[in-house]
Parts: structure tokens; C-alpha cells; sequence
């Protein structure tokens, strides 16, 4: 639920032409872009806003060996010490026969743990609720959230965000984390009153 | 504008129609916001009414045993694994479209990938029920998992392929849901965004996991789907082999065949495709897609039917003549007297099988064909039985003449109850694909949004006038910009 209450900006556009631009503007003039949300994944919007290759597949690869080393490890431990099987005469050890087992297992864990971190990395799960800038997040605009500090003067990065070509430009207080809820249901987690 | 990739105006658009972002998204979760049309509900309560009657099958079949099926001392697996094969090959198509062509970059495969994925996963569900159910004692179904027991404990016996069923078709449904569903988030976060209703806000809500279109998330779930897909790719390559060396790894003569995976799992694609061809079609014209499912992704769709039936066809042939060219006197009598022979007790299957399967395809090689609807939707009809009666012809006329005359049983057909658990399953699948096409986006709406630009037909127009004007030009601030 890390996040607290913080001051955004919010500008939406509706062209991923005028976005590119924008975001590099509004990074040129510093202001803190607290994300993108877009309908689709834009390809090379995360390198246009500096975030970070993700390391996912790295995740997914470190899963990937221990559930080799898994069903190897079982598999031999199981016919050769535990209860080593007499099967036609052959070996105890019949490394060929395992390999369809290994290989399944290598899959199973590197796709269940990739998904797993995946969620717990995006915190993502049934009944976790976030603050959303737009409704048409999903559906055909790309919302840019610009995260204000004291300093930050509202009027300035919103008159900024027009010449940037956004369409709908507002101020919300929001709550950055997740929290568990519902969607049917308005929630406020912050009073008017707390200084916004 | 950022494009991934340069599209030639050569190709045919995957969109068509004057859409705009807001419009793919109407158009796809209309359906899921109207109420179902009188037809949904007919057709799902005939589904819910075979599904039933496959509940009250089974329940017989534990009741009183195996022998409320035919099966007997040579054909132990009959109607059961017949069934069981055929409906993993039918799950084949969908992790194809959506893992091997998401590697290979085809575009086309965003229009029928989710619902092809769907019905991967329905058809898995009913597959497994088969050898469950073909336990017979089903409530120590769990013995099949390597668990620390009192009987020693006496572990699963890994060297065996039905073991390696086992993992391989639990990790295949595993696997497959987890892509399904991983790519459903961001639509279903689309529906709740949408949502009027009190109970659309709340399920659709739990449902997306508060997904919210992060550019970080976006990121992640990118790097989330290629790794998934490069894992199904040999995933869906090794979940029919396996099943094939079921076969393949015993003695029988017409099973004992090297063959054999590369065998069934064209045979897989073959048949996974021609099921999603027949959904599909019936699909785009109930909930208006065409538009989405264009008439070029049926010809593509045909293209992988008239390739895989061909692979198919050559399996059958090579099969044919290395048992002549073997010179294993059981292998070439199973060969030639139980299948070739026409007027051979089963020998009718096997020409029936040669010709869904091999022969009618190859109308496929005319354009003209490809492109027929009509024509599409009874040949994926003709091959699913084809492939139907492929399965039967390896599982029943390979053992039902033994090497002993004394106990050869020519006379194998099924039992009531053995049909109506067969009929059950089509009653879960089609249930389940009800439910899905009523409450669930049949396209990926995100995916085909991220495409639009590049391959929806209006701007395709745009881009051919912008392309004209000047080349280099458009490379910079079209393509270039986005890296």
C-alpha cells in the first residue's frame, strides 16, 4: 500500500504524435512525470520517459533453472537412492526418460513465478483498487500525471501541459498506492481538510 | 506516432473500416454491455443440456464401473482416448496463434488470438477429463502425483509417458491460462472503466486486478508476454509429442513408429485450427466483427490447414511405406489388412480419414477457396472429423486384431454412456465459450490498438499519401522517433 497522498497534474492526449514530444518537453522543463497511463503498450514511451529496462525475463530465467535443477534433483534422488526401481534391467539413473518431466517443469516454474512477480511487482490482484486519472485511460487517451511538490506552481505546468498540446487538464489529490476495495463503490482515503 | 515496424501498403489491412482508438473499443465490448440475443441462450442451454447429460455418463461410468463402456481386452482406450487426443490437438491452435506468431511477427494473429487461447483452454479442460474419468477408481486419481506417501513411499514411476502426460498436459493448461489471462487484464480494465452497471463495476474490477495502463506495467507485461511466448512455443511443440509417445514408446505394431511427434502435433495444428475457424466464424457474424476478423485472417488461418494437412498426409504415407519397406510382418498386416484393406472390418475409417484429412484440404491451394466463407466453415467441419476419426483409426486398429486370433474383437462400437460423455464434453466446451463470447472481450482490444496505425485500413490510406510525398521524411518522424 506504499504510496501516500500526493498533488498531480493531469493532462490526457489523444495522439501518441503529440505525446512523444510533450513527454520530452516536460522532462526538458523538469517537472516529475509520475507516470503514462496508456490504452496499449506504446512502444518507446518507456524510453522517452528514462525508466529503466525491466528485468522480468531475468526473474523469469532464475525460475526457469530451479525447476531443472528441481526435477532433475527429485527425479534422480527418487530412483537412485530413495527407491531405485528395477525397470526392464535398465539404469537406476535413466537421465533420456526425464528429460520430458525437466523440460515441463523448467516451463511451469518460469511461467508461474514470471506471472506471480509480474503481479507483485504491478501489485496486481483480485480486490486491489487504485486511484485511476481517467476512465479513458483504457479506452483511447494517454493520461500524463505530473507529480507536484511545494514548490510547484499548479497554474504554470498546467498552462504548460496546454501549449503541450493535452487535452483535458486538471488537478487531483490522490493516493498513489493500492488499497483493497471495490469498484462499484466511491472511497476516499484522504480528508479535504489534510492541507490540499 | 510511434510504429514498431514499417508496414507495406502491399499488405491487406487487419482492420478494416474507419476506426479510431475509441471505436475498436465500442465496437468489441458492445457485446459485453447488450443483453445476449435469444440465439445465445438457445445455444446455451443446448450446451448446458449435453453437458448434463455427460454429467449423468460419467456418474454411470463411476457407478458401476468401466463396463458401461465397450471397450474390451484388446481395445482397453476406445471412444475414451480417441476423445482425449482429439481435443488436446484441438487445444494446439491456440497457444500456436498466439506464441509461435507473436515470435514470428505476424500481425494477423491479433484479431482471433484471444478467443483461439479460450477455446485452448476449454479444450484442454475437456481432454483431461478422459483419462481421469478412464481411471475407473477416479477418487485415487491422485496416486498419478509424486506426493510423500505411506506406501514406502512408493513414488510415480518417471520413466513412463503417462506420467509424462501427466506434466505435460497440467503444465500446458497452467501455462496456457496464465498467458490468457495475463493478456486480459488490460481489457478486462477496459470493461470496468466502462462500466454503468453496479455489477459490471464490481466484477470487472475484481477481475482486472486494478490494472491502470502504467507505462512501467505496460513495460512489464510486454517483457511478461514475449518470455511467455517463447516458453509455449516448444511447450505446445512437447505437449503432443508426449501424448504421442503414449503410443510411440510401446510395441504395438502401427503405434511403435518414430514418427510419431512430428505426426501429431501437425495433426494438432491441423485440427486446432479448423476449430478455430469454425468459432470463429460463426463468432465475427454474431457479435459483428468483421471488421476485426477479416476475410484475410480466414485465408491466412487456411493457408496454416492446407500446410499442417499436407505435413499430415505425408505422415500417413511415409507410415504406409516404411511398414511395407520394414518388412515386419505385424507392422505391415496391421498396416495393410486392418486400415488399407477397404473391406476390413474398420478399413472404412481409415479412408474416411484419408480423405477429411488429406484430400479435401488441397481445395485450400485456390485463392478463390481460401477466401469463401461458406466454403471454409465445412471444411473445418470435414477436418475435425477427419482428425476424429485419425485417432480412432491408431487407437482402435492397431490392437483390435491381436496376436492372438483366439481373442480378436472385431465387433468394438460404443455404448450410450461411452457417446454421451463424448457429447459432455462438447456440452463443456461449448458452455464455457458461451460464457466467455458473453463476458468476455473476444478480441485483444489492447493488441489490435496497438496495430491500428500500422495496419488498419484507413490509415493505411493516410500512409500511402504521406509515403508518397517524401520517403526519407517519413522514416524520421514516423518510424524513427519512437527509439
Amino acid at each position: 500500500m506504499a504510496g501516500g497522498i500526493k498533488k498531480f497534474v493531469v493532462g490526457s492526449f489523444d495522439d501518441e504524435k503529440v505525446l512523444f514530444p510533450a513527454v520530452k518537453n516536460v522532462r526538458k522543463a523538469g517537472y516529475k512525470i509520475h507516470d503514462v497511463y496508456t490504452p496499449f503498450p506504446v512502444h518507446g514511451l518507456d524510453h522517452a520517459m528514462g525508466i529503466r529496462e525491466t528485468s522480468l525475463h531475468t526473474a523469469g530465467f532464475i525460475y526457469a533453472i530451479t525447476g531443472t535443477t528441481t526435477a532433475l534433483t527429485f527425479m534422480s534422488w527418487v530412483f537412485t537412492k530413495d527407491w531405485p526401481l528395477n525397470i526392464g534391467g535398465k539404469p537406476n539413473f535413466a537421465l533420456p526418460a526425464w528429460i520430458p518431466i525437466t523440460f515441463e517443469l523448467t516451463v511451469l516454474f518460469s511461467a508461474v513465478g514470471m506471472v506471480l512477480t509480474f503481479c507483485y511487482l504491478c501489485n496486481l490482484a483480485p480486490f486491489v483498487k487504485k486511484h485511476h486519472f481517467h476512465p479513458r485511460a483504457t479506452d483511447d487517451l494517454f493520461v500524463m500525471a505530473i507529480e507536484c511538490t511545494d514548490k510547484t506552481n499548479d497554474a504554470e505546468v498546467q498552462a504548460f501541459l496546454q501549449s503541450a498540446g493535452a487535452q483535458e487538464i486538471n488537478v487531483q489529490v490522490a493516493e498513489t498506492g493500492w488499497w483493497i476495495g471495490r469498484y462499484h463503490k466511491e472511497q476516499k482515503l484522504y480528508k479535504e481538510e489534510k492541507g490540499y | 506516432m510511434s510504429l514498431l515496424k514499417y508496414e507495406s501498403q502491399l499488405r491487406e489491412p487487419l482492420v478494416d473500416g474507419n476506426k479510431d482508438y475509441h471505436q475498436v473499443t465500442e465496437d468489441i465490448i458492445r457485446p459485453i454491455e447488450m443483453k445476449p440475443s435469444r440465439l445465445w441462450y438457445i445455444g446455451f442451454y443446448i450446451s448446458v443440456a449435453l453437458l448434463l447429460f455427460g454429467v449423468y455418463s460419467v456418474y454411470r461410468e463411476v457407478t458401476y464401473g468401466i463396463g458401461q463402456w465397450n471397450v474390451n481386452k484388446t481395445i482397453g482406450w476406445g471412444w475414451d482416448i480417441t476423445n482425449f487426443v482429439w481435443w488436446v490437438g484441438i487445444g494446439h491452435a491456440g497457444t500456436l496463434i498466439s506464441a509461435i506468431l507473436l515470435l514470428f511477427r505476424q500481425g494477423w494473429r491479433t484479431g482471433v488470438n484471444r478467443a483461439a487461447e479460450a477455446m485452448t483452454i476449454f479444450a484442454v479442460m475437456c481432454a483431461g477429463q478422459f483419462p481421469i474419468w478412464h481411471m475407473g477408481r477416479v477418487w485415487m486419481a491422485f496416486f498419478v502425483l509424486p506426493y510423500p506417501n505411506t506406501r514406502g513411499p512408493l513414488w510415480v514411476n518417471f520413466n513412463s509417458p503417462l506420467l509424462w502426460d501427466v506434466f505435460a498436459i497440467s503444465t500446458y493448461f497452467t501455462v496456457s491460462l496464465l498467458f490468457w489471462y495475463s493478456g486480459l487484464l488490460p481489457d478486462l480494465a477496459t470493461v470496468r472503466d466502462r462500466a454503468k452497471t453496479k455489477f459490471r463495476k464490481m466484477f470487472y474490477g475484481v477481475a482486472s486486478f486494478g490494472w491502470s495502463g502504467s507505462t512501467k506495467h505496460w513495460q512489464r507485461h510486454e517483457s511478461l508476454s514475449l518470455v511467455l511466448a517463447g516458453l509455449s512455443t516448444p511447450l505446445v511443440l512437447s505437449v503432443h509429442t508426449i501424448v504421442s509417445f503414449d503410443f510411440a514408446t510401446s510395441i504395438v505394431p502401427g503405434w511403435h513408429t518414430t514418427i510419431f511427434p512430428p505426426y501429431f502435433v501437425a495433426g494438432a495444428i491441423f485440427s486446432g485450427f479448423a476449430m478455430v475457424q469454425t468459432l470463429m466464424i460463426v463468432v465475427r457474424k454474431v457479435l459483428n466483427l468483421q471488421d476485426y476478423i477479416t476475410v484475410g485472417h480466414i485465408e491466412a488461418m487456411n493457408k496454416v490447414i492446407v500446410l499442417t494437412g499436407s505435413i499430415v498426409g505425408c505422415a500417413y504415407l511415409t507410415e504406409l511405406f516404411i511398414a511395407w519397406y520394414g518388412q515386419n510382418p505385424y507392422e505391415w498386416y496391421a498396416f495393410k489388412e486392418n486400415r488399407a484393406n477397404l473391406f476390413s472390418p474398420y478399413g472404412w475409417s481409415y479412408w474416411l480419414m484419408m480423405f477429411c484429412n488429406v484430400v479435401s484440404p488441397q481445395l485450400f491451394w485456390s485463392r478463390k477457396l481460401r477466401r469463401n466463407i461458406t466454403v471454409t466453415f465445412f471444411m473445418s467441419i470435414i477436418v475435425n472429423i477427419g482428425m476424429w476419426f485419425e485417432r480412432f483409426v491408431i487407437i482402435v486398429t492397431s490392437v483390435y486384431r491381436d496376436y492372438l486370433p483366439s481373442s480378436w474383437s472385431t465387433y468394438y462400437s460404443p455404448s450410450i454412456w461411452e457417446i454421451g460423455f463424448y457429447l459432455g464434453t462438447f456440452g463443456l466446451f461449448f458452455t464455457c465459450f458461451f460464457l466467455f463470447a458473453k463476458y468476455f472481450p473476444v478480441i485483444a482490444v489492447a493488441e489490435i490498438k496497438a496495430i491500428l496505425k500500422t495496419s488498419g485500413e484507413n490509415y493505411k490510406v493516410k500512409m500511402t499519401d504521406i509515403e508518397k510525398q517524401d520517403a526519407e521524411k517519413f522514416y524520421l518522424d514516423e518510424v524513427e522517433h519512437a527509439h
